[in-house]
């Protein structure tokens, strides 16, 4: 590995080691602080009415035997919030033509999906609540519910917001080169239709927020378990008509978020009225009924595509239809068409064809609102694209490590710049398929799948290459009108003891940002990382920044910190320089001693030049003005994204008689660029391929004709649990950015982009002596026996 | 039908005596009355297994149960088992091997790693992965978890693994 | 997620609980283990005015023989069917199903009698009785009778309990030396209920099968006895003629529900493919031995 910064010899080197996290302690004590253990003095609690039907009008609403009750303290309606809630619109201007109603925290006219928030009650306990709620009656007419993707679009059809007239939200097309050519001398060409399930987050903390009013400072205070803090102190400010320093966002401990907790829900935006109202603190947390209901949902995506090759098996070109649904509204601050939008943008990425055409449909239809979840749009690019690869190869007889090995961008191709407009610095495709190709021994997988399909086994062999989209610029939201910054910041000191304190604005929700920090920040300056402690998640308190989205927080919140702490040096050194008649140049830090540079010999102790700069000031030559506080911001400059590249293989059994898929084994290859952490990356990996697993066997939001939610509890809901999945093995490529200095992209996404294609693969790969194939995930048994003929 | 009911029982090792509404379940009492949140909701269904302590030695579901039907039991939580140090090295060996992130699930994790353990001292990475099944993780993928499960049986066993400095589980594993 | 008001009344005597049941009349609920009774108190499904805790009566514990015939008291928690060494050798297809039934936790506060009374037609134990031909014993303020597993479950959630009375133990006869008994079920992950699951209990005279019970669980509103399977393969030798026409005959035995993601015919279909799994393993002289629990 070529690094020169991560010398693991060096005194304070601590890029690119596994170091445990500081911060896991607390927790494995039970000691952890997250919203829905917080308690404020006087603090009620709110519970909502919900709508029963997926699209009605609210003919009348009686709340008169609810607000009687003993022990409930405010009983308010859509209207009631209206009064002090500006509604929301979710489209960006970069999405042209994106239509989406406005929203307002509670139902006002009519619901428009089964779950809406319609009225909430505040009492002195949640179960008080609750019962309130109960005794609250709404009228409802029924009206015509909207599920079918294509019934939304047909002539006729119920339309869901009458002021838009149309139950289209967006559509998109992405063209380049000459496609119909393409196609038109293709030797060979492959088409299907794939389906992909809608699934949902499901975090263990579910969504939890105290908003506590004090009116007398017209000064709120959020609790909140938000990934993106400085993002809600604006929309509360704004929507709210609060000034914006008075608005407080607090993000401490948070179970989970994954892309989940950081758009905008009716219910929390609701909760700030009612403590504005009540001028109490009132918590709200949705209890795991409702966070099926309300959280947003992700994908619901059915794409037909098909694939052209020549006779040796090198793609001439790729056709996407994408159509997906989205809900009743657009999410907002994000919007919900960016899965769509990086679907049709990554199909191929991996590949140098260079005629595509994408086709996007965003429809409407009397659903919770979709967004963005973990690795959004990856999944369903890396699926189409790998099976339809595989597709072309099974045609040409050639072997799936083969036909992608004609087709990947090679090294001497960057920079590149895909169809679909994407510029690639630098990936490594072939190391890591022909690392991949070792290390699952693919040999012996294909020998011991021949000698076991004799008996009758069934096993199936899937690899899946990916690219994934990180350190987004301002291109990605800033572009489109969104409050919603792409830079970070950090903000690094000397304690008076000659300790450290960092305090930055990405966040830490246990993937270990505040561990990366206190690793780069303590190597850069010279000291024990234990000595280093680092503050995330308090608006009033950390620097402005765009916090955890994008896989951003080690690319872009790692060099903030990186460039802070370098300066904060360039300062100490500047005093200490005084202190002992030195040039700085000839002077460093390690291990908190100040040390020349060349000998490594001790001058002075760091906590002595703290002592000096901030008690005996007097003692330095007047032109010497101890910064012992340095304040550094950053934003990509260079490419709009850093891409990171990586594949997966997955080893499968199939059990042809009941269609139950059996995990053996999944193997990772991916490069991240500079890794700051091993040990933390690997397990970003595979809690992410875990996720890329359910969905591909498990998750599934399955809706009624009604649009009743039919399996929304964790009985009926399968996560990926223990048992059924397999160990995984992890190995890594670096190709660090060059447009930082840390070098570091993210590693967030990778495990889930390519995790359900390579499990699809493998599964195909297994039944497809029996003729069948699947295209649709999850991947369930009733699917599989339809596959293979059996029901 | 809200009028609280007396109730004594034995928590982390003190006796408490409570007024309760007979509809509290146990993680709430324990959770809101005596503020042990270390215990964690994430179901209110015995569906995740957040919300497991220890009753009269054996790990249950706090959610599938009311405080008063705990009356005149011992009752131990996270908190309860990290003070008396029961699992000191199972949460040192989380610790090593990053067997959590968010954590929200971790005392769940642990009562279950701690009942199994005390059931049988050798298990298999296959039994461990039964004795988790009703437990969710979002984040780790579990591996890690059941890493530090068989490093502390073998510890406990008296084969003191080098305990895999984390640099060395960095590539593959 | 939080229940409605109740009263709660705690008692060691049978008598007692019998009566604040008839007091409350027709408002009361017996709480036994609670591992179902408590989720659904908690959705709101259920909201009775007062909770029974029958939990502590002494009465309703212990599992001893006497003769040929196991008495399990309905206390008895779904955890002790793993560990004791009475069900293992007189009742060993509760110990080879209790690995399937929930999970660790569960298994620690559920109780045998409770998931027999709330008959759920997806729980692996009521439909175990049937194939046991466990008999029941139930108390009442009129004192106590006893019945049959076979016809004890009427419909869904529904059976031969009236209210007001209590399962107080399970009988179960003894586990003969010419008894081979196997389980298994298809549940989508570890501890959910299964898409399909079946317990097979047979006496055999050489290979010949004597009395066989064959009873299924998932594939109806009730736990089900496949008597027609049963039927076809009594007094032959587990061949796999005679196990192709006990899965043929299953088509007479059992009524899945049929829903758009588990439809009646892929039910049908996992539970012919189980029966012939689960009859193989039964025609293997030493299937008891080397039945190994999972």
């Amino acid at each position: 590995m070529n690094n020169a910064l991560g010398k693991l010899d060096r005194p304070n080197s601590y890029i690119g080691r596994s170091v445990t996290r500081p911060n896991a302690k607390r927790l494995l004590a039970g000691k952890g602080r997250y919203v829905t253990d917080m308690k404020l003095p006087r603090m009620l609690h709110a519970a909502f009415v919900r709508s029963p039907y997926a699209h009605a009008k609210i003919m009348s609403i009686d709340i008169s035997a609810a607000a009687a009750m003993p022990g409930v303290h405010l009983v308010a309606t859509g209207a009631d919030l209206a009064k002090l809630c500006k509604p929301w619109v979710g489209t960006l201007d970069h999405f042209r033509g994106m239509k989406s109603s406005p929203q307002l925290p509670l139902a006002i006219d009519k619901v428009v999906w089964a779950g809406q928030a319609v009225v909430a009650v505040v009492a002195q306990s949640r179960a008080l609540a609750e019962d309130a709620a109960e005794l609250v009656e709404v009228a409802y007419e029924e009206l015509g519910v909207v599920t079918d993707i294509d019934l939304a679009r047909q002539e006729g059809s119920e339309i869901i917001n009458p002021d838009l007239g149309t139950n289209l939200s967006f559509t998109l097309k992405v063209e380049s080169g000459d496609v119909e050519a393409a196609f038109k001398d293709g030797a060979v060409e492959i088409e299907d239709v794939f389906h992909f399930g809608r699934h949902t987050a499901v975090t263990l903390e579910p969504r939890a927020i105290i908003a506590d009013y004090n009116s007398s400072e017209e000064q709120l205070t959020v609790h909140h378990a938000t990934q993106t803090p400085y993002q809600f102190q604006d929309l509360y400010s704004r929507y709210y008509g609060i000034a914006e320093s008075r608005v407080r966002v607090v993000a401490p401990d948070i179970g989970g978020s994954f892309g989940m907790k950081l758009h905008v829900y009716h219910e929390d935006m609701a909760v700030v009225g009612l403590s504005m109202l009540t001028g109490r603190p009132v918590k709200y947390v949705a209890d795991r009924m409702e966070s099926f209901l309300s959280d947003i949902h992700a994908r619901d995506h059915r794409v037909t595509s098909s694939m052209t090759a020549d006779a040796s098996g090198n793609i001439l070109g790729m056709k996407v239809d994408d159509v997906t649904a989205i809900g009743a509204f657009s999410s907002f601050p994000r919007t919900s068409v960016v899965e769509g939008n990086q679907v049709v943008r990554l199909m191929g990425a991996p590949y140098r064809f260079r005629n595509y055409r994408g086709d996007l449909s965003v429809v409407f239809q009397n659903k919770v609102q979709t967004s963005q979840y973990r690795a959004v749009g990856h999944p369903i690019a890396c699926s189409v694209t790998e099976s339809l690869i595989d597709g072309i190869g099974r045609r040409l007889g050639l072997d799936p490590f083969e036909i992608r090995r004609r087709n990947i961008i090679t090294q001497d191709m960057y920079p590149y710049t895909s169809p679909t407009g994407y510029k690639f610095e630098r990936l490594s495709h072939e190391v890591c398929l022909d690392k991949l190709h070792a290390e699952m021994d693919y040999p012996r997988l294909l020998k011991q799948q021949e000698e076991l399909r004799a008996k009758g086994v069934y096993r199936g062999i899937g690899i899946a290459m990916f690219v994934e989209i990180t350190n987004p610029s301002p291109a990605f939201y800033g572009v489109g009108g969104a409050r919603i910054s792409s830079q970070d910041g950090a903000i690094v000191k000397i304690t008076p003891s000659g300790e450290v304190q960092c305090l930055v604005s990405i966040g830490e929700h246990g993937q270990g940002t505040e561990t990366i920090i206190g690793q780069i920040v303590a190597e850069n300056l010279g000291v024990d990382r234990e000595t280093v402690r680092v503050i995330t998640g308090d608006t009033d308190v950390t620097p402005y920044g765009g916090a955890n989205w994008a896989c951003r927080g080690a690319g872009i919140g790692g060099e903030t910190a990186f460039q802070a702490a370098k300066k904060l040096k360039q300062n100490v050194l500047a005093v200490a320089a005084a202190i002992l008649q030195a040039k700085p140049s000839d002077l460093d830090i390690q291990n908190a001693q100040i040390v020349d540079a060349g000998t490594g010999n001790i001058r002075i102790a760091l906590s002595e030049v703290a002592r000096i700069s901030y008690f005996r000031s007097d003692t330095l030559p007047d032109d010497v003005s101890p910064q012992l506080t340095v304040a550094h911001h950053y934003s990509p400059k260079g490419y709009p994204f850093a891409f990171t590249n990586g594949v997966q293989g997955c080893h499968v059994e199939v059990d042809v008689e009941t269609g139950f898929v059996r995990l053996i084994d999944v193997w990772v290859v991916e490069d991240c660029g500079r890794i700051i952490n091993p040990m933390l990356v690997n397990e970003q990996v595979r809690g992410g391929a875990i996720q890329g697993l359910g969905a591909a066997l498990f998750e599934e939001c399955r809706y009624g004709e009604t649009g009743q939610l039919e399996n929304g509890s964790l009985a009926d809901y399968l996560v990926p649990m223990a048992y059924e999945m397999p160990d995984i093995k992890i190995f890594h490529v670096e190709t660090p950015t060059r447009d930082t200095e840390l070098g570091a992209k993210g590693c967030g996404e990778a495990g889930t982009a390519a995790a359900s294609a390579a499990a699809m693969n493998a599964v195909n790969d297994a039944i497809a002596p029996l003729g069948a194939h699947v295209s649709q995930i999850p991947m369930t048994p009733q699917r599989l026996l339809r596959a293979l003929g059996k029901v | 039908m809200n009028e609280r009911v007396p109730i004594e029982l034995e928590v982390n090792g003190e006796a408490v005596a409570k007024y309760v509404e007979p509809r509290l379940s146990l993680a709430d009492f324990l959770r809101e009355e005596l503020e042990l949140t270390g215990t964690h909701q994430g179901c209110e269904m015995g569906a995740c297994g957040a919300c497991l302590v220890l009753l009269n030695g054996k790990a249950v579901h706090s959610c599938l149960m009311f405080a008063v039907q705990a009356h005149g039991d011992h009752v131990e939580t996270v908190e309860g088992l990290s003070q008396r140090k029961a699992i000191a090295d199972i949460q040192q060996a989380f610790h090593n091997n990053n067997a959590l992130q968010c954590g929200f699930c971790t005392a769940g994790m642990l009562v279950t790693a701690h009942e199994l353990l005390s059931r049988n001292t050798t298990p298999t990475r296959h039994e461990i992965r039964d004795g988790l099944s009703g437990n969710y993780c979002r984040c780790t993928g579990y591996q890690a978890i059941v890493d530090s499960i068989v490093s502390v049986a073998r510890s406990r066993a008296g084969n003191v693994d080098t305990p895999a400095s984390p640099g060395e589980r960095g590539t593959a594993s | 997620m939080k229940a409605r008001a109740f009263k709660y009344f705690r008692t060691q005597s049978l008598e007692d609980a019998l009566q604040a049941f008839d007091r409350a009349g027709g408002e009361g609920c017996y709480l036994a283990g609670g591992q179902s009774l408590v989720p659904s108190l908690s959705l709101r499904l259920q909201a009775p005015e007062l909770l029974i805790d029958i939990s502590r009566i002494e009465s309703l514990t212990g599992i001893s023989r006497s003769g040929n015939v196991l008495r399990v008291g309905a206390l008895t928690r779904h955890a002790e069917m793993l560990t004791s060494p009475e069900i293992a050798r007189h009742a060993p297809l509760l110990r080879r199903a209790a690995p399937f039934v929930a999970h660790p936790a569960i298994r620690n506060m559920g109780t045998f009698g409770g998931t027999i009374a709330l008959a759920d037609p997806s729980a692996e134990f009521p439909a175990m009785t049937l194939a046991m031909d466990a008999e029941f014993e139930i108390a009442s303020l009129a004192g106590t009778r006893t019945t049959k597993a076979d016809g004890f479950f009427r419909g869904l959630f529904e059976t031969g309990l009236q209210p007001g009375e209590i399962l107080t133990a399970i009988n179960i006869p003894c586990f003969g030396n010419a008894d081979r008994c196997v389980f298994d079920e298809l549940a989508r992950r570890r501890g959910d209920y299964a898409l399909v699951g079946a317990g097979v209990q047979g006496n055999f005279a050489q290979d010949l099968v004597s009395t066989i019970r064959i009873a299924f669980l998932s594939v109806g509103s009730t736990p089900l006895r496949a008597r027609h399977a049963e039927a076809a393969i009594t007094g032959r030798a587990l061949s796999a003629d005679a196990i192709s026409d006990a899965q043929a005959a299953l088509g007479d035995d059992l009524d899945p529900e049929d829903n758009e993601e588990t439809s009646a015919t892929m039910r049908m279909h996992l539970a012919r493919v189980l029966l012939g799994r689960l009859l193989g393993r039964l025609s293997q002289p030493d299937c008891m031995r080397q039945d190994e629990v999972t």
